[in-house]
């Protein structure tokens, strides 16, 4: 017998569309708007791999002349690496964790009917998208896709006569950027005031689900850093196109004087790393919300100190805004100023240690259910712990100054934002995708993509700090002209070979997500038998999520294996524990 | 993590339904709850929607914080002069148009408008509402077209700034003269478009009077449009002092 407690419910704040345009395209539905972000992710993201592709190839085969393609000259190179370092960190790492689940999981998760402003929700989508189509437009232009790398450091990317690709693909590139702001942030606005002002009866902030917390705290990281980037995008433009000289200094190009004089390229540096390194957190914050949530769904045991949790993501997201210095050490910066961003960086070990050992304290002694879910869950923690460990090596100028030009960084952040950030989304898509679509995913498909992609990507970037550590130099497209760089071609051969299979791997992923949104099996209300709000409500969720009922919530998110509980998980929405007499 | 009393039973995830009243739930509390579902009354709308103007001027506060410190950056570095090879400062500051005081009160009078425009919506609204509840009507009908006046002022300021710009240009000073004139172009310019922003919502408020929407909507577009043209008038007085007292 359940006791109903009773409230008062009003209509959805929208109807629900009728139409095949309102319904799917300019839906003000955060649920099919959250699907319209994972689909724009998933696209970008196989955009992404087969640039990497491209780039694997040329560096073992640099003469090799490929179908389409012809021979991959040296800017060719420098433009591949630029967009796929632009799609991949704003249009898949942003936008699938946050964009994706979190609009379409949030809303649910606090007890809500929908997002704060859902017209504003629906129009930072297709900003968002019109940010994708007009950065992919630069590679049609005269010139091509920009050279400067997804950091466009000035005065390449300040001057239109640097380089091919530095004319219009670069003008477009910025233009993007800033497209792309505008959508983070009015997603961010949604996201906050979502978070705080709609949460249902009884849902406490210390009751939210950590993705929740994680969601919130990385709009909030949007909301501070995407203003700073959008503020030197436009100082970018001017110097490019009205001749100022914020960023540029006294420099010629083929001998010719540019114009400009005074600017300064730090200028830059600073701007766009306030906004760097924040955005490294805001690609994984939400994979750590996640996977907290999964450790403990799949442990059958409460999450291990979640007050802990909360607030190592508050300190994790305070801390981001403190450390971007560290990726100027090379900039010849002071050495005290280098000394304060080195400890504040260590500093940013000391939440994530205790979120690990939260980790691993959840799955201590555990029920573990080696879900498909949950295998990328455990692959985040281990992704995370190898790829952050490389954090505080970085962190102390006098290595970095030794290994900032080199592939230990690449091999760095690639583990830790990178592949970490991407099996969140994985963990993610493996874990609602009953919930989404109804159907689940097909187990056996789901744990070889894992292993493909686990064994994979260590293979790729364990070798990679080899290379990095033997001196092997990062943005070089040809490695076959530098004597000691020639001697480890073998390593980047391996590399690449890795890549293609892990690349492969990735179509078992792409084959089981369609074919099991038609043929997988039906899936239950609550398959993983999870304590959280979107698992009450119906499977897929009905258009104001919860089929006019308003949930009322007494328990906290993580309530798994309590004693003398009938069964080994308590819904946040069961019954209120009557007080002992 | 929680503890557990077998009094309770478990076996299907607890709702409400329908509007039969009812006591609060036991632990609920706190920040709980206040907005409800679906549709939200008058005040839990206008309380939403000014929570989301606050995190909204976020990243506008942002975006100027981050020009202010790219000025500051840019006027204490110098240049290298290539016929001399020696540093030299190429910071010339820039004499403002007086116009740009006068623009400035009036954008001030146009934020006393825009304040009583807002008051006087919400005075209505509250009228309404009071009205909806059975009560005795708030007489509120006294009507001064401050709407129009703010829009008007606001128009009115656009387009001094526009004038100071020429005026600007024909004493010498264009964009890209030295950097603290491309950065009078750009503070000043990125001020009117978001204050074109602030105008569009005002005609979007006014068009709501023509389009018969609640009197509860049209308070509340005024009443978030109005705080956001507060914040525009500080924010151009802010910048006004930057360019004039840090030259």
């Amino acid at each position: 017998m359940a006791t109903h407690e009773l409230a008062a419910h009003a209509a959805h704040a929208h109807a629900a569309p009728q139409g095949f345009i309102r319904k799917y395209i300019f839906s003000l539905d955060h649920k099919v708007i959250g699907l319209q972000y994972f689909f724009l992710a998933l696209v970008a993201v196989f955009t992404g791999i087969f640039l990497s592709l491209l780039m694997r190839i040329h560096l073992i085969w640099p003469t090799a002349s490929l179908p389409f393609f012809g021979e991959i000259k040296p800017e060719t190179y420098l433009s591949l690496l630029t967009m796929h370092g632009t799609i991949m960190v704003f249009f898949v790492l942003t936008t699938a964790p946050q964009g994706g689940f979190g609009n379409y999981f949030l809303p649910i998760q606090i007890g809500a009917p929908d997002m704060a402003f859902p017209v504003l929700n629906m129009l930072s989508f297709w900003t968002t998208f019109l940010g994708f189509i007009v950065l992919v437009a630069a590679f049609f232009v005269t010139g091509g896709a920009p050279l400067h790398g997804w950091t466009g450091y000035a005065p390449l990317s300040a001057l239109p006569s640097a380089g091919p690709g530095e004319g219009l693909g670069a003008d477009l590139w910025i233009i993007s950027i800033a497209i792309f702001c505008i959508g983070a942030l009015m997603g961010a606005l949604n996201f906050i005031t979502t978070t705080l002002d709609m949460r249902a009866k009884g849902m406490t902030l210390m009751r939210m689900p950590l993705t929740c917390w994680a969601w919130f705290v990385t709009a909030i990281l949007g909301l501070l850093a995407f203003g700073v980037l959008l503020s030197a995008g436009i100082l970018l433009l001017m110097d490019r196109n009205l001749g100022t000289s914020f960023f540029v200094p006294l420099v010629t190009v083929n001998g010719v004087l540019t114009g400009h004089k005074g600017g300064s390229p730090l200028l830059w540096q600073h701007l766009f790393w306030f906004f760097g390194h924040p955005e490294v957190y805001i690609a994984i914050l939400p994979a750590m919300g996640l996977c907290s949530q999964l450790l403990s769904v799949f442990s059958r045991k409460p999450i291990f100190g979640y007050k802990a949790m909360v607030y190592a993501i508050l300190a994790i997201g305070f801390l981001g805004f403190m450390v971007w210095g560290h990726h100027m050490f090379m900039s010849g910066m002071s050495p005290y100023t280098a000394f304060a961003f080195s400890i504040m960086t260590m500093g940013i070990g000391v939440p994530s240690a205790i979120k690990t050992f939260n980790w691993l304290g959840t799955m201590w002694r555990g029920k573990i259910r080696f879900s498909s879910p949950m295998l990328f869950a455990i692959g985040f923690v281990s992704l995370f712990v190898v790829g952050g460990i490389s954090g505080p090596f970085l962190a102390q100028p006098v290595l970095d100054i030794y290994l900032h030009e080199t592939y230990f960084v690449i091999a760095h952040f690639h583990l830790i934002m990178g592949v970490a950030s991407i099996f969140g989304i994985f963990a993610a898509t493996y874990y609602w995708f009953p919930k989404m679509f109804g159907r689940m995913m097909n187990e056996t498909l789901a744990k070889t993509h894992f292993w493909v992609t686990f064994v994979g990507a260590y293979a790729i970037f364990m070798p990679m700090h080899y290379y990095g550590m033997a001196g092997g130099l990062r943005r070089y497209s040809q490695g076959t002209e530098v004597a000691w760089i020639h001697k480890l071609a073998p390593i980047q051969q391996f590399i690449t070979f890795a890549a293609f299979i892990t690349i492969a791997g990735q179509f078992i992923f792409l084959f089981n997500l369609f074919w099991s949104m038609k043929k997988g099996e039906k899936a239950a209300d609550n398959p993983w038998e999870a304590t959280t709000l979107e698992w009450i409500t119906a499977t897929p969720p009905p258009h104001d999520n919860f089929g006019g009922i308003t949930p009322v919530v007494h328990h906290g998110p993580y309530e798994y294996s309590v004693p003398g509980a009938p069964r080994d998980f308590v819904m946040q929405t069961d019954a209120p524990v009557a007080p002992k007499h | 993590m929680a503890s557990f009393s077998t009094t309770a039973t478990l076996d299907e995830p607890q709702v409400s339904r329908g509007n039969e009243g009812g006591a609060p739930p036991i632990f609920g509390g706190g920040d709980d709850g206040r907005a409800g579902r679906g549709l939200p009354d008058y005040p839990t709308r206008l309380r939403r929607a000014r929570l989301g103007l606050l995190v909204a001027l976020t990243p506008v506060l942002m975006l100027f914080v981050s020009f202010t410190s790219a000025y500051v950056v840019r006027q204490g570095l110098p240049t290298v002069d290539p016929r001399t090879n020696q540093l030299v400062r190429d910071w010339i500051p820039v004499k403002l148009p007086g116009l740009l005081w006068v623009n400035t009160l009036v954008l001030l009078l146009s934020s006393v408008g825009m304040e009583l425009a807002r008051r006087q919506m919400k005075v209505r609204a509250a009228a309404v509402t009071t009205r909806q509840m059975g009560q005795v009507p708030v007489s509120a009908e006294r009507k001064a077209p401050w709407l129009a006046i703010t829009i008007a002022l606001g128009l009115s300021f656009l387009l001094g700034q526009w004038m100071a710009w020429k005026r600007l240009g024909a004493s010498g000073f264009y964009v890209a003269t030295t950097p603290s004139s491309s950065f009078v172009y750009l503070l000043t310019g990125a001020h009117a478009v978001h204050l074109m922003g602030g105008v569009v919502a005002l005609l979007v408020a006014g068009l709501f009077v023509l389009l018969r929407r609640p009197v509860t909507t049209r308070s509340i577009v005024v009443d978030v449009a109005g705080w956001y043209w507060h914040f525009m008038a500080a924010l151009w007085v802010y910048i006004l002092c930057l360019l004039e007292f840090a030259r």
